[in-house]
């Protein structure tokens, strides 16, 4: 007693530091988005040679406009790129405000109000949006405006540089992942003029993966030089940055390739053998690390869904096959709070959609399910059977009302931004950030349900009725009301699942269907009654899956886990963890 | 208990002549309606009612076999769409042959491996060119499937909703791999474009009638081989292990044993009826071998009542004829009834249709009684009486 009181005030303290700890990062989120901002106001003015130049875009001469245009090109500002694509695109215009001189302006995308078209402003250095009184975008008709025209000598003109300024642009890009890809582009070119470029990226790249991409890049330039020594280092080179792009040339090189000699030195070929053993002993690791993620991950998911199922089993006796349905229910209810930021909240808060989603889903799950267990499956205890083709039934009343209200389709529930990418452990391999979460919202449920079902009187219930269901009714305990609720937590777990699925599959009707017979399998195999059989179970059944799956096929690797798991019930009927379980 | 007796005594002959008379109907007055009534008629039956009750029985035939390890021996299988497919599968590979070289592409191969770019005959594809070893192999290869799944499960004491899970698994496992192309059996597209059956025009009246008197006949068959098993001492014992597995074996028998032999025959029951099925539909596809239809021939033996043989034939024509009623009149409503018919009939109609029938007697007493005399308080909510 003293124990749970002193557990509870702690919980209690935690909780109080959680909600502080989120304030926080709120707080730091808007003050960053106001740096940002002060920023920005200062970079807006441009320097005064480049105002010149751009104010030489306003003339009727077609000649200055073209030698305005080419200078204003050959600066190689990056911020002057989004007026050369205005320009070439035909969206930059000469605007005369009521009062003061003309300016060159970017004109955005339209805005249709009524039959009229409106062409929000933006400034031609700074692309910051022209406001007006009220401190609203401005909207201006087209024909308000003149569109300052580029004739196709000085679109080609202009051409090379809007790339180079495009590349640039990327190269400076404060996201590693584009100036990677950027790297990775520029090295295809296999274009010698190209390294010092590079070269002098690399000197300024800071973030590990960048420099592998710009190293790689180099070499794999350098491989195509005509000095033997330079293919030779550059060979080298790259077995040792882990080229995994570079098999290709490599192999071409060492003359692995038929109807190639490969390259007329031999030092070069052998450097080039060695470093494709080198990469080779490498990606053995990166697909090893590969397919234990993998199997982590679909592991976790089976272990989602499969625990709401295992508690309700282990207490109830419970099939329940609607358990599907109410993971499909959990992803609508993503779908619907995600509509919900959509229309009502402003857009800087849709990142928070889905942590939000995760409660809504756990509620709207644990309230279906509250309410099958009251209505319908409270009068079939004791016949399993009965509930199961009960249950199967209300799956597909459930399925048929969602393809009603929501269509047959399958709605598009969308990744927030700081869910999309991925970790890179090492060169090769990338953790998805909405796997990893998968598999850490997997963790804080387990963990959670043991908590509950270990630390909390209610869980103290659950127990006892799942042990012994009589006994518990004579010291006074409610076996209804711990049916009732047990069963809305597992349905809320349930819900929980399909919210995360939302992320990694598509979100319709028959979501349910794919996944049911898996988490009945993960139950099977775990046994129960315990939650440590379904965790184990489903953490086993992912990895194997996964590890089957490149020699035998996605089919036929279900099909022989089914055979194991068969196999495995000979030796084990009652399960990995069997406990005596009542009645089921 | 005089009465009771007189009344069993009375429902036994009147059962008997009511069976009698609808086997008559089905095996001889539905066929010859279609073929001798003129069309304009109100008594004619057309071609497509026939077939489509011809379907109807083959289901029947499927719904025996699944009373007789439900209903008797209370194992419940979530995996007869397999045994179905099997049987489906081997007439449907003697039909896809029959057709010689008269397909699309004019190959001796079926079309879809000519699609499939398959040079040769696949090996176990060769015998089904006779018709006689497909005959054979309809009733044996479903039979040795269950036989060996059976083996592994039952040894080990496998049931309940155990069971019912793992052969769940197993349907869906079986659909995986019917689907895929590279197991040379039409992928997800199934066997169709059958023509011949023994020489016969698959498309004539005639064959479509002989096709089915064939099934009606083998429904009585069927019909027949049950009750006999269940009137037999081994039928009791089935009853037994439903009711109390755990006596039986405390009393020398090896309930896994007959468990065996009831799975296997009701897999061979399934399988003639998949074999029924392809020529009078003429397709089958993986997706009569998955997990929802499995399910669904459950529902049958359960709208009709588990544990009557009649029930389960009951329950296959009625359910099977609502649904073609529904999906082409509401076809947004089918899934509604039947999910609604899983709840509703679990919950209030335990005995099915069957059930409600034998009720009806005690039901009018009772109604009939309470009206003489109306001070008695009423005896039996049926609700109250099952819990």
């Amino acid at each position: 007693m003293k124990q749970a009181g002193y557990m509870a005030t702690r919980l209690m303290v935690k909780g109080r530091l959680a909600r502080m700890k989120v304030l926080l990062v709120l707080l730091l989120i808007f003050c960053f988005l106001g740096i940002q901002e002060a920023g920005d106001a200062r970079a807006a003015q441009a320097p005064p040679e480049i105002q010149a130049e751009i104010a030489g875009l306003i003339t009727k001469s077609r000649k200055i406009r073209a030698e305005a245009a080419l200078s204003l090109a050959k600066r190689g500002d990056p911020k002057l790129l989004s007026l050369l694509l205005a320009l070439r695109e035909g969206s930059l215009y000469v605007w005369k405000p009521a009062e003061g001189e003309a300016r060159v302006v970017i004109g955005g995308d339209t805005v249709k109000k009524g039959d009229k078209e409106f062409v929000p402003l933006l400034e031609a250095y700074s692309k910051k949006p022209i406001l007006d009184e009220q401190g609203k975008p401005l909207l201006i008709t087209v024909d308000q405006l003149q569109e300052i025209r580029a004739g196709r000598q000085i679109r080609r003109a202009i051409r090379p540089y809007i790339s180079r300024l495009k590349n640039a642009a990327q190269f400076l890009s404060p996201d590693p992942n584009i100036r990677r890809a950027a790297a990775t582009r520029m090295a295809r070119l296999r274009d010698p003029k190209l390294i010092p470029i590079l070269r002098k990226f690399l000197a300024s790249e800071s973030h590990w993966l960048s420099r592998n991409a710009l190293e790689e890049a180099i070499a794999l330039i350098e491989m195509k030089d005509a000095d033997a020594r330079i293919r030779q280092a550059a060979a080298k080179k790259l077995g040792e940055i882990r080229g995994l792009n570079a098999v290709d040339d490599l192999k071409t090189a060492a003359g692995l390739i038929a109807g190639n000699k490969g390259d007329a030195d031999p030092a070069v070929r052998a450097e080039a053998k060695n470093a494709i053993d080198e990469i080779d002993y490498y990606q053995s690791w990166t697909s090893l690390a590969d397919t234990l993620f993998r199997g982590a991950s679909l592991g976790s998911i089976l272990l989602l869904m499969a625990l709401g199922l295992a508690i309700v089993f282990g207490l109830m006796g419970v099939i329940n096959m609607a358990h599907g349905e109410l993971m499909m229910i959990g992803a609508y209810a993503t779908f619907i709070v995600q509509g919900f930021f959509i229309s009502y909240l402003p857009e800087n808060l849709f990142g928070l959609f889905f942590i939000m989603a995760l409660p809504a889903a756990f509620v709207a799950a644990a309230l279906v399910g509250y309410l099958m267990e009251v209505s319908i499956i409270r009068h079939l205890y004791g016949r399993p059977l009965e509930t199961l083709l009960t249950t199967w039934g209300i799956s597909l009343v459930l399925q048929q009302a969602v393809r009603q209200v929501f269509g047959a389709q399958n709605v598009d529930v969308k990744s927030p931004s700081w869910l999309s990418g991925g970790y890179h452990l090492m060169i090769g391999v990338q953790f998805p950030y909405n796997r990893l979460f998968i598999i850490g919202l997997a963790f804080v449920c387990v963990a959670g349900t043991y908590l509950f079902l270990f630390r909390t009187w209610a869980g103290m219930r659950i127990r006892a009725v799942t042990q012994n269901r009589e006994m518990s009714t004579c010291l006074g305990v409610s076996s209804r009301r711990v049916d009732a609720w047990t069963f809305a937590f597992g349905a809320g777990l349930a819900g929980l699942a399909g919210a995360a699925l939302s992320q990694i599959g598509n979100v319709g009707p028959d979501l349910g269907q794919n996944y049911i017979v898996d988490s009945f399998m993960v139950v099977v195999t775990g046994g129960v009654g315990k939650l440590m059989g379904s965790i184990v179970a489903g953490l086993g059944l992912g990895g194997m899956n996964k590890m089957l799956e490149p020699a035998m096929g996605a089919v036929f690797s279900k099909v022989a886990i089914l055979m194991m798991i068969i196999l495995f019930l000979q030796r084990r009927p009652e399960g990995l963890f069997a406990t005596r379980a009542r009645g089921a | 208990m005089q009465r009771e007796l007189i009344s069993r005594r009375l429902e036994e002959k009147f059962g008997r002549a009511f069976l009698i008379a609808a086997a008559l109907f089905f095996v001889v007055l539905m066929p010859s309606l279609n073929a001798f009534a003129s069309p304009d008629s109100m008594l004619h039956i057309s071609g497509f009612t026939l077939n489509l009750f011809g379907k109807y029985l083959a289901y029947a035939i499927l719904a025996l076999g699944l009373d007789l390890i439900w209903g008797y021996t209370g194992i419940l299988s979530l995996g007869h769409g397999i045994f179905f497919g099997l049987g489906a599968y081997c007439m449907g590979m003697y039909l896809a042959l029959a057709i010689g070289a008269e397909g699309v592409y004019k190959s001796v191969l079926p079309d879809f491996m000519v699609w499939n770019q398959v040079k040769e005959l696949p090996i176990f594809w060769k015998p089904f060119q006779s018709f006689p070893f497909t005959l054979a192999a309809v009733v044996i290869v479903p039979s040795l499937f269950a036989a060996g799944f059976g083996f592994l499960v039952f040894r080990t004491r496998i049931r309940g909703v155990y069971f019912a899970i793992i052969t769940q698994a197993l349907a869906l496992s079986a659909w995986l791999v019917f689907n895929r192309n590279e197991m040379n059996l039409g992928g997800t597209n199934g066997l169709t474009g059958f023509k011949k059956i023994l020489g016969y025009e698959l498309s004539s009246d005639g064959t479509q009638r002989g096709l089915y008197i064939a099934t009606a006949i083998v429904l009585c068959g069927a019909y027949l081989l049950c009750r006999s098993i269940v009137n037999s001492r081994a039928g009791r014992i089935l009853l037994a292990i439903r009711d109390a597995e755990g006596r039986v074996l405390y009393s020398g028998y090896t309930p896994s044993h007959y468990k065996l032999f009831v799975f296997t025959v009701s897999a061979a029951l399934a399988g003639i009826a998949g074999a029924l099925y392809a020529p009078q539909v003429g397709i089958i596809t993986p997706g009569r071998i998955g997990v929802l239809p499995s399910i669904e021939m459950v529902i049958w033996v359960a709208v009709g009542g588990r544990g009557t043989l009649i029930g389960a034939i009951i329950g296959a024509i009625s359910v099977n004829w609502a649904r073609s009623f529904l999906t082409s009149n509401f076809p947004n409503y089918w899934l509604y009834f039947q999910g609604g018919m899983f709840i509703f009939v679990v919950h209030f109609m335990p005995d099915g249709i069957v059930g409600l029938v034998r009720g009806l007697p005690e039901f009018t007493r009772k109604l009939m009684g309470k009206r003489n005399h109306s001070a008695q308080a009423p005896s039996g909510d049926p609700k109250a009486a099952r819990d």
